[in-house]
């Protein structure tokens, strides 16, 4: 931006936030100026998102303490509403759509083209038809929002911000669930958005994106501002991000590691599956793949591709229908065809999408962390309160899960903790086999650092893991061996060692071309 | 102990205190609510609420709504609803009395037959509820309709009575005394005992809390709680044997209640439902036959309501067509009342049973004043709707 002298869109000052046990703000300030878009970045529970509930009206005035400065004026909001009169638009990090609803519902929610109350449905499929242009999603603006993956859903709730009057778009980890592609044309719109003049908050864990696009960073730590980077002035890299978020220096991305690689402990033979609703759509179509005793395989794979249905319908047919296939362990055929037989063979799985498959959210994380093994807890069938503390304790120690004590309710916690308590819950089961769907969402890079550590403890300890990811330079910094998935086949296997975004991409592109 | 835990806990901050109320008040409101409404009662009635032949009287007309409060309590924390109750208190006790009446056959096999009965009609639905998906709602809602024709039909719309001396006994009988005396002390010494042991139990449950530093409950709260506890017991013990004794029924419904707060709090399938309420998809996904626990949940409740229905036809002596009719109403109610969450995971046993006797208290006292029906409906449902209210009003503030 060479407006150097734009005056401030929004200022926060001294804002302070506090929840039972947690003081979740601490006298932050934050000033965006017109046309900029900053980004906001901080650890899992750093205070990120509280702040921009506070700006949204989310948190009303009065429930905190402190000053908004929004086009020069001081504004109390007492809800969303009021600021997204003004132009604020919020995009949470945990979406808010309706499921049942199409997208175009879901876009004009609240908002439809209507006359005397009767909607014009013409103008609204026409109108959401071309805001899907716009962020390059390429459904029908009246597929049911259920029927999406979490990806293209983010992508809806950007659509819908967009169909609203915006002067300050917040966008809370956008690209958290996005492939590289998608990610990408998330972040030119961005940039487009600047050019005409919308500012924009942005929140991730992604630092690469923010170095791509932000024009000024502001760090959050413990709930307080330890910096504020103007990225026109100054050198601003990774590093120096990292080392005012955590407040040491991070050296090492991926943790060390020589793998101790043995005989292969988990075989999947000619694995078939149809899709959940519609039966005569193949979903999986004949994968192989296997995995040896104490080693981590990547799958890789765009958006779609397959790779959650694959495992789902895996961990005891939890997706799809008319599977076949074969599964062994350590040679010998196994049954998989109920969650129950498949958690008795070892098998373990770690759902991409930790609000509605992950976590019971008005539950404790003591109760979370026990749920898949009360076993491990009780004798005949009486919870042992105490072992379950420990148990719980030891989950939040070992992972540093951030809370006020193991007895908070989990949807209290900052998206990255949740992470870490679904996560605990399934180390807890003890599996042969630990598969893990998009473990690192939304997690800020010293807690990643501690996710990779454990897998790696996993291994070495003689099991086999499974990641699966959109981010490739985790893949490739994780895995040992990394399989390339499009449209439900194995396009490609390579040692991590030989791989590279661009191999991986060619296999992707290739299998298109056959 | 007490000094060291009283001192522990004195350093604990005035905002911890605070907030121990703050999260806890909904349990000590409900609690304090049920005091409220009978000293209320009492004052208005001139003590007639507390006259030993009314309070025994009040338990028994009460016995069978709590019971199958508990079965609902469950059935509303897995996420469902069961409207087919009261039907079922009615068919149940229709069979039971065309076997007994009859066909003469004996009351125990009677009553075992009826029980088994009563689970197979809670496994009936149950079945179409989980592995078909069908909503509880209606799956319930057909029950209903289905149970009440059964009824008048198995009756031929007459009632049926009265019932052999023994089965009677179930419902109008009392602990006999073992003592000397026209007061009933061996009933006093039980609820003594019974007293000492709750007490005995709370204190090794904060002892266990200690002993892991999780105890949150102040410890003049504690001893409060356990305080009126006592006293509550003790006082109810010593009128019910200043009158006939301990009712029977009131030892099934204090064994029952025991059993299914055990049961939630502390065992793995309680987990389980609370997990199954509060969120389907995580908990099938965290290895836990969901189809099979929510029939189970609804095996549990017709078996309950097959025993509710025994107990009201005993304490009747007839079986009516017109057994049980709303029964359904009360009984989700007080569980409502007791703060249980309509979308599921959230509720507790206790609650549910201060519920129910939150309601069994204003149908007796209203009754007693000479409230007439129509009022009374509309008095408890305002009273739903306000201790609901409430609830929502404190989920917000915290
Ligand atoms: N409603 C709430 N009640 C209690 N504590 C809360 C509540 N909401 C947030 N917190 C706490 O406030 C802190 C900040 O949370 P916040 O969600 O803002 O973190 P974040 O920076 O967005 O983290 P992430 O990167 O994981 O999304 C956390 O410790 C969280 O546990
Ligand atoms: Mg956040």
């Amino acid at each position: 931006m060479d407006t150097i002298l734009a005056m401030p869109i929004l200022e926060m000052r001294g804002i302070t936030k506090t929840f039972p046990g947690v003081n979740a703000l601490d006298n932050v300030n934050l000033t965006v100026r017109e046309g900029e878009i900053h980004a906001v970045v901080g650890e899992n529970g750093a205070g990120k998102s509280t702040l921009m509930k506070v700006l949204s009206g989310v948190y009303p005035h009065g429930s905190y303490s402190g000053e908004i400065h929004y086009k020069g004026e001081e504004r109390r909001f007492r809800d969303i509403s009021d600021s997204e009169k003004l132009g604020i638009i919020i995009i949470h990090q945990e979406l808010a759509l309706v499921p049942l609803l199409s997208i175009a519902e879901n876009i004009f929610l609240g908002n439809e083209p209507a006359r005397n109350g009767v909607i014009n449905w013409a103008e609204s499929f026409a109108r959401t038809k071309a805001l899907l242009q716009k962020v390059g999603l390429k459904e029908s603006p009246s597929a049911l929002i259920t029927n999406l993956g979490v990806g293209k859903q983010q992508l809806v709730e950007i659509a819908k911000a967009l169909s609203k009057e915006v002067k300050l778009l917040i966008l809370d980890e956008p690209t958290a669930s996005l492939n590289e592609s998608d990610s990408d044309a998330l972040l030119n719109l961005l940039m487009e958005f600047r050019r005409q003049g919308i500012s924009s908050i942005l929140i991730s864990h992604k630092l690469n994106e923010i170095l791509k696009v932000a024009d000024s960073v502001t760090i959050l730590r413990d709930g307080a501002t330890v910096d504020t980077l103007d990225c026109h002035k100054e050198e601003v890299n990774e590093d120096r991000i990292i080392r005012n978020m955590v407040g040491r220096e991070l050296t090492d991305r991926y943790p060390k590691r020589d793998p101790k690689i043995g005989d292969p402990i988990f075989e999947v033979k000619n694995w078939h599956v149809f899709d959940a609703i519609h039966a005569d759509k193949e979903k999986i179509k004949g994968v192989d793949f296997h995995v040896r005793k104490g080693e981590v395989v990547g799958i890789a794979g765009l958006m779609g591709a397959g790779r959650t249905e694959l495992a789902m319908s895996i961990f005891g047919r939890a997706y799809g229908q008319n599977i076949s296939g074969e599964v062994r362990m350590h040679g010998k055929p196994v049954d998989v065809s109920t969650i129950q037989k498949a958690m008795h063979n070892g098998i373990a799985y770690v759902t991409e999408d930790r609000k509605n498959y992950g976590l019971v959210l008005i539950d404790d994380i003591k109760h979370n962390v026990t749920l898949a093994n009360l076993k491990g807890v009780s004798s005949n069938a009486v919870i042992d309160d105490g072992r379950e503390l420990a148990v719980a304790s030891k989950y939040r120690k070992d992972l540093n899960i951030r809370c006020s004590s193991v007895f908070q309710q989990t949807v209290n916690l900052s998206g990255g903790n949740q992470q870490k308590v679904v996560l605990s819950k399934w180390l807890f089961t003890e599996p042969e086999i630990l598969i893990l769907d998009e473990p690192t969402r939304g997690i800020d890079v010293g807690a990643k650092y501690e996710i990779y550590t454990i897998i790696n403890a996993l291994a070495d300890s003689g099991k086999g893991v499974i990641v699966i990811s959109s981010e490739m330079p985790e893949l490739l910094g994780i895995s040992d061996r990394i399989y390339v998935m499009n449209e439900g086949r194995f396009v490609a296997e390579m040692p991590a060692k030989e791989a590279s975004q661009e191999k991986i991409m060619r296999a992707i592109m290739k299998s298109w071309e056959d | 102990m007490t000094h060291q835990a009283a001192a522990a806990e004195d350093t604990g901050s005035h905002s911890s205190l605070s907030r121990f109320i703050k999260s806890n008040i909904r349990e000590y409101g409900m609690l304090l609510s049920l005091i409220v409404i009978m000293v209320f009662f009492q004052i208005m009635t001139n003590g007639t609420l507390f006259k030993p032949l009314n309070l025994t009287n009040l338990i028994l007309q009460n016995s069978y709504i709590v019971i199958m409060a508990l079965g609902m309590l469950l059935v509303i924390v897995a996420g469902h609803i069961d409207l087919s109750v009261g039907s079922v208190v009615g068919f149940v006790g229709a069979v039971a009395a065309v076997m007994m009446v009859q066909f003469h056959i004996h009351f125990i096999p009677t009553t075992i037959v009826c029980l088994i009965l009563g689970g197979a009609i809670g496994a009936g639905q149950g079945y179409f509820i989980a592995y078909f998906k069908i909503p509880s709602f209606i799956v319930t809602l057909a029950g209903m309709l289905v149970f009440k024709g059964l009824a008048l039909y198995i009756l031929h719309g007459q009632s049926v009575g009265p019932f052999p001396k023994e089965f009677q006994l179930l419902s109008s009988g009392f602990l006999p005394n073992f003592l000397p005396g026209t007061f009933n002390s061996t009933s006093l010494l039980i609820g003594v005992a019974v007293t000492v042991l709750v007490i005995f139990f709370n204190f090794k449950d904060r002892q266990n809390q200690q002993k892991h530093s999780t105890a949150e409950e102040p410890f003049p709260f504690f001893i409060g709680r356990n305080i009126l506890i006592a006293a509550g017991f003790i006082m109810f013990s010593y009128l019910l044997s200043s009158y006939k004794g301990l009712p029977n029924v009131l030892i099934v419904m204090f064994a029952l209640i025991a059993a299914y707060a055990f049961i939630t709090s502390s065992t793995t399938i309680g987990r389980r439902i609370y997990a199954l309420g509060g969120n389907e998809k995580a908990a099938r996904l965290s290895g836990i036959r969901t189809e099979r626990l929510t029939f189970y949940t609804f095996m549990n409740m017709g078996v309950l309501a097959g025993l509710a229905g025994l107990i009201f036809a005993a304490r009747l002596n007839t079986a009516t067509p017109k057994a049980g009719l709303g029964f359904e109403l009360d009984v989700i109610a007080a569980v409502f009342i007791g703060g249980a969450s309509a979308s599921g995971g959230v509720g507790k046993v206790i609650g549910a049973v201060i519920g129910a006797f939150i309601m069994g208290v204003m149908n007796n006292g209203m009754s007693i004043l000479g409230i007439g029906i129509d009022l009374q409906q509309v008095i408890k449902g305002l009273v739903l709707l306000a201790a609901v209210c409430i609830d929502v009003y404190y989920k917000k503030k915290s």
